[in-house]
């Protein structure tokens, strides 16, 4: 093997191609991570369909049936947050920061209203996660999604931190790529689990 | 990369140095990862094979005098955990870790230092584990599958018991197998060598592949079966409690969609093993390696959608069995392709018989041996005339302790020269060899007469009409504990004072075999340009392009990517 390339400037080249590389590997391990992620949602899921089409006391006594009212209203909140986040990424492409940090935070604030609402449906439901297992089933669904809508929520608070510092985003942006394609993917979990749920009832 | 390091690479590196202190640091070099996962799977394997000789102590007398049965219940589920979980998962991860990346032609892991972490929780929950002897009421006692109600008993009443330790253990475990997963898939998708197309990667990175994305895909479940295990336990929802409405067999179902293609994580890195291992002292091309290469994908996709054979006698309704059934003998197909290729693949080679080679085909007899008994147990009536006893037990064993632990061997020994830098001895890896084949069938043949008595598995005392055949597989169970012996002899002294290792011991065809032994730093100088597929054994066809003008490799790479 040869040891033509061992002129700096070539080396500097490639040490800049292989921090690119390394950031296509990053996105391309994240989507497996979360692809994989997505099957822990989908276990629970199954899990859900055949405890609901085959328990013999499926609601606690005395409950009728979940509001829907609300979650839709949060669920409504929730869709839009991903389109505000795209566009949030959109002016981070075009080098607005100040556009991005707008939308960012905006997209912040609707992840904190829908957890703030599945925290005041919680308080107001007659039943605990000992009720049953539709008690059971529910506090593990909507908790283990609203955990993940958490995390997405103090990832943004992270990006959204590392915009201030100077030149973070002049390279790449896969923290911010990364975030925002979690916090998709968390709403199409959270789409599934409101039919499942509310609309299957 | 930094540019520091850039330029660091390329500068001629002497061999991995001979600091055994890095082996102990958060080292994010793939070759030292490699060997750390290596050796701690080992220690534990030695760990677990200690569980199972008390065990064999035990049944050597029909009656339970040497244990408590409790006693008793706690070693087989330890056994069963560890072997899994800290034995072979690691072990598999360790191989995967030190030889993908050289035989991709990469310079690490796609991401090195996910890897260390990965491999720093594995003493972690190891540690968890064998604390849970401690804890009062011992270990878990509900067996590696922990099945509910028994898992869900906590007969102390404790929060810290031995099966809440053990589904930390198992949740951290999988945590540490998904960071590998995505690390070894992105891996192999990603930093492939210039040239290094689908069909020129060798069998083994094929068989990573697969094996890694059924973790993927099946960990999860498990995961999510073992969150509402653990809830539970401790705070009392009835998930799969039945005595508050729960669904027990749920839980099966969830274990099993993992735990079924588990073993699969675990074989097809063998089945790699064996495709590596055979051509290179066949001195032959690997038979049908395009058709070998593409069976371990089939068996990935296959291996998803039989877990239910393991649940023949759960009450699974009769159209259930039957699907399970056809998919499980379906699965023996793609499987005796690559037997069937192995076969042809040594049949009229000019065979030298080195030690890693005697352990691959008496891996892949043994392995044979288990398949033939596979396939019996496919079959729904027979299975539930069986279902737990000791022809299970033979069975699995003659895959795991037979095939992978066999194969495990094979692949030390023929990589060992490349991770050392120094030859082992030959005459005492024979007689590891010699040892081990004898102690796997005298312990485990015996099974397989005492499962078809109708010997259950999982008990302290049994009937004495059984005595005979126990007494010979303890016997041998005792022989594959002595067995290791001359093996760790071998290692650390041929580690320290053997003779140097020249870079293709074995006149092998392979991008790690290009490089020194131990590889340096980075591994390749400069990337490769990969021109042949990876057995070209009987031909002149180089495997990597030699021409002076070629374009620098990283130009090459880019319009590769």
């Amino acid at each position: 093997m040869s040891t033509a390339n061992l002129d700096p400037s070539l080396d500097a080249a490639t040490a800049h191609g292989a921090e690119h590389e390394e950031e296509d590997h990053r996105m391309f391990g994240f989507i497996v991570f979360l692809l994989s992620e997505s099957v822990i949602f989908l276990s629970f899921f199954v899990g859900y369909i055949v405890y609901k089409t085959s328990a013999a006391d499926w609601f606690p006594a005395g409950f009728e049936g979940l509001e829907v009212r609300e979650p839709l209203i949060n669920t409504v909140v929730l869709v839009s947050s991903s389109f505000v986040i795209y566009f949030a990424e959109r002016f981070l492409h075009k080098e607005n920061l100040w556009g991005f940090r707008a939308f960012w935070l905006l997209t912040m604030a609707m992840g904190s209203f829908f957890l703030y609402g599945q925290a005041v449906e919680w308080m107001g439901l007659p039943f605990g996660f000992t009720d049953g297992l539709f008690g059971g089933t529910f506090y593990l669904l909507t908790g283990f999604h609203g955990l993940h809508v958490l995390t997405g929520v103090l990832l943004q608070g992270i990006m959204l931190g590392r915009s201030f510092l100077p030149n973070n985003y002049a390279g790449g942006e896969f923290g911010v790529a990364s975030t925002s394609l979690f916090w998709h993917f968390v709403d199409v979990i959270w789409i599934v689990l409101f039919i499942l749920i509310y609309v299957w009832q | 990369m930094s540019n520091a390091s850039a330029v660091a690479s390329l500068q001629p590196q002497p061999g991995a140095p001979d600091n055994w202190r890095r082996f102990f640091s958060f080292s994010t070099d793939h070759k030292v990862i490699g060997i750390q996962y290596i050796v701690t799977a080992f220690v534990f394997f030695l760990f677990g094979g200690l569980l199972a000789m008390v065990m064999r102590g035990e049944l050597i007398t029909p009656d339970a005098d040497l244990v408590d049965r409790t006693v008793y219940n706690g070693l087989f589920t330890m056994h069963g955990t560890i072997m899994l979980f800290m034995w072979t998962f690691p072990m598999l991860n360790g191989l995967a870790n030190y030889l993908v990346p050289l035989q991709i032609g990469a310079r690490d892991m796609a991401f090195p230092r996910l890897n260390a972490a990965a491999f720093w929780l594995v003493p972690v929950f190891g540690v968890i584990l064998v604390l849970s002897f401690f804890v009062p009421g011992g270990p878990s006692q509900s067996g590696w599958w922990a099945y509910p109600p028994v898992s869900l008993q906590n007969p102390t009443g404790n929060l810290i018991n031995g099966q809440s330790l053990w589904l930390l253990a198992v949740a951290l475990s999988g945590v540490s197998s998904i960071m590998g997963a995505v690390n070894i898939v992105t891996t192999i998708f990603r930093m492939r060598a210039p040239g290094m197309g689908w069909f020129k990667m060798p069998a083994f990175c094929w068989t990573v592949l697969s094996a890694q994305m059924i973790q993927l895909v099946g960990l999860p479940a498990l995961t999510a079966g073992a969150v509402m295990l653990l809830l539970d336990l401790t705070v009392g929802t009835s998930f799969f409690n039945p005595e508050l409405g729960g669904d027990p067999i749920l839980y099966q179902h969830f274990f099993w969609f993992y735990s079924h293609p588990a073993v699969y994580v675990i074989v097809l890195p063998i089945f790699g093993v064996f495709s590596e291992v055979f051509p290179v002292y066949a001195r032959k091309p690997l038979f049908g390696y395009k058709v070998v290469a593409i069976s371990s994908l089939i068996i990935t996709g296959l291996s998803l959608i039989v877990w239910v054979h393991h649940m023949f006698a759960s009450g699974t309704p009769g159209w259930m069995r039957m699907l399970f059934m056809f998919t499980t003998m379906a699965i023996s197909v793609p499987t005796g392709i690559k037997v069937f290729a192995w076969v042809a693949t040594i049949w009229g080679g000019k065979l030298r018989l080195t030690t890693g080679m005697l352990f691959a085909l008496g891996g892949l007899s043994t392995f044979l041996f288990a398949g033939i008994t596979g396939i019996m147990l496919a079959s729904a009536p027979f299975d539930i005339h069986v279902n737990n006893t000791y022809f299970v037990v033979g069975h699995f064993h003659y895959v795991i302790n037979g095939a992978v632990v066999m194969g495990f061997y094979a692949a030390i020994y023929h990589w060992f020269p490349k991770m050392t830098g120094r030859m082992y001895y030959e005459g005492l890896g024979k007689l590891h060899c010699a040892l081990t084949f004898i102690g796997i069938n005298l312990i485990f043949l015996p099974m397989h007469p005492l499962g078809l008595q109708g010997m259950p598995r999982r008990v302290a005392s049994y009937d004495p009409e059984f005595a005979f055949w126990n007494v010979l597989a303890s016997l041998g169970g005792f022989l594959l504990g002595v067995s290791t012996l001359p093996f760790i002899l071998n290692m650390l002294s041929s580690w320290v004072q053997g003779k140097a290792a020249p870079d293709n011991p074995w006149r092998a065809i392979g991008l790690e075999w290009l490089v020194s032994s131990p590889p340096p730093h980075e591994n390749f100088e400069q990337l490769p340009v990969v021109v042949a597929g990876p057995y070209g054994y009987g031909s002149d066809e180089p495997l990597v392009s030699n021409d002076p003008n070629q374009k620098p490799t990283e130009e090459l790479a880019r319009e590769h990517s």
